[in-house]
């Protein structure tokens, strides 16, 4: 660390001379605060801001299939490499009949969804009919793309059921917005996908659907270490969403791969 | 990697776009039409960063909407070109839009036209236009191949060799594209060219 210095700003002939003594130097020194020792200091900033953003690992997955859609979630929030909660709510009930899944900044991507839950509350009560999942995820692009480059970090999907069915939108905070059929968003994502376009069909039954997306964030939670906790997974119906499972994925693991005897190869010997 | 063209033929004008939506290794959807039907006898091929495509795209399709609605005549080509280009031009000095355009439109008195315009608001008419690493190889295959009176059908062969070109030589070749025309008849998909598919759902 370096020292920012003041002494520029001190009077030349000291306003009261040998007080220094009297007092030590603690006190009366030149006022200075420490500054991190950088060259690029707003770059430093910008770090330091991610760095104490929770919710960067993550695992989030939700596709539609044949009786609506699936969501899942990890738990885990990490902080860098400190594991800062293994309990997160990552699913977000916007309403009864649409949820928002969270990876990227929890504080962002909480405020967001809750605004986002007012605005939805707000045009059912001025419309007499709940919004469309379209028409929500719409909301929050706008919002999110009038805030791009502003340091906002939401990676997000919408996931309901209206009048037109199941639906399911991808939104970040760089301003996209995609309408799809399969998505996992967080750095598990890619596991999460291996599992999930291998093991997808149509016309699961809810069992299966919920099954391939416990397994899905499992295997994403095997491989990625920012990513654990438990797997939740929610599904959305026509009568609205419903929590079907949370299951820590270190039981989870030892339900898929039980421990099997294995022969001993080299016993400890008595000295 | 992104890959717009376009090339106005005998009486019509077609853009081809990819329709991968992509986010640094991860190819999130592969059937994102980034090609807007404008209005009736318009068509905007656009790349650039999701964010800005979708909200400009649309941005633009609403104002030529608004302009149609106010004097009941809807806008030339030419006339949509330089507004699209004035808009991304302020823009330019504010917050850029960084979104690169091929505009494709047909006109009762002028036909088929075809307009670059990039996200520094570059602005000209042409009769082949590409943007994005495909482009290196569309531009070359069309100037070798190109003649200003082909037919719908010439032209698509061209465009499926574009295609053959892009995904043997580039790396990162998009699987999917989409090919729309623009003609007397309006604007209208034409076909898509894909090698993967998302698993079918029914449409709602």
């Amino acid at each position: 660390m370096m020292n920012i210095d003041f002494s520029g700003l001190e009077p030349i002939a000291p306003l009261r001379e040998s007080v220094g003594e009297l007092m030590g130097d603690g006190i009366m020194a030149a006022p200075s605060f420490q500054i991190p020792d950088t060259i690029d200091f707003d770059g430093f900033q910008k770090e330091a801001i991610q760095m104490v953003k929770p919710a960067k690992g993550t695992t989030t997955l939700a596709f539609i299939f044949k009786d609506g859609v699936m969501v899942a979630a990890d738990s885990r929030a990490s902080m860098g490499g400190y594991i800062s909660s293994q309990s997160v709510k990552k699913i977000i009930e916007i309403n009864p009949y649409m949820l928002g899944t969270m990876a990227g900044g929890a504080a962002d991507c909480q405020f967001w969804h809750r605004n986002l839950g007012i605005k939805c509350r707000l045009h059912e009560l001025a419309n007499k009919r709940r919004i469309s999942v379209t028409g929500a995820s719409k909301l929050l692009a706008n919002i999110l793309y009038h805030y791009r480059g502003m340091g906002l970090s939401v990676g997000t999907m919408i996931a309901g059921w209206d009048e037109k069915g199941p639906g399911l939108y991808y939104v970040d905070s760089e301003g996209g917005r995609l309408k799809g059929t399969r998505f996992s968003v967080g750095s598990g994502s890619p596991y999460a996908y291996g599992v999930l376009d291998s093991g997808y069909r149509y016309d699961m039954s809810v069992k299966e659907a919920a099954e391939l997306a416990r397994r899905a964030i499992y295997h994403a939670t095997f491989r990625d270490g920012a990513s654990g906790g438990v797997a939740s997974v929610y599904h959305v119906g026509p009568n609205g969403w419903e929590k079907l499972s949370g299951d820590d994925v270190g039981e989870l693991h030892y339900h898929y791969y039980p421990v099997e005897a294995a022969a001993v190869e080299q016993e400890m010997t008595e000295a | 990697m992104e890959c717009v063209f376009g090339l106005v033929g005998k009486e019509f004008a077609l853009v081809v776009a990819d329709t991968s939506a992509v986010h640094s290794i991860l190819v999130h959807k592969s059937n994102e039409d980034k090609i807007m039907i404008l209005d009736s006898h318009k068509l905007m091929g656009a790349s650039g960063e999701a964010g800005d495509r979708a909200q400009f795209t649309e941005y633009v399709q609403k104002n030529v909407a608004l302009y149609q609605f106010r004097n009941g005549i809807p806008l030339t080509t030419k006339a949509t070109a330089n507004y699209t280009r004035g808009e991304l031009a302020t823009a330019l000095r504010k917050n850029p839009y960084q979104v690169n355009v091929i505009l494709a439109g047909y006109d009762q008195e002028t036909g088929p036209s075809l307009y670059y315009i990039d996200y520094i608001a570059t602005f000209h008419k042409v009769d082949k236009a590409a943007f994005g690493y495909g482009s290196y190889f569309a531009l070359s295959m069309m100037d070798r191949h190109y003649r200003p009176d082909m037919t719908v059908e010439e032209a698509v062969d061209l465009v499926d060799q574009c295609l053959a070109e892009i995904r043997s030589r580039l790396v990162v070749a998009p699987p999917n594209f989409v090919i729309k025309i623009v003609d007397k008849d309006g604007a209208r998909e034409y076909a898509w060219r894909q090698t993967v598919k998302d698993a079918p759902v029914p449409a709602v």
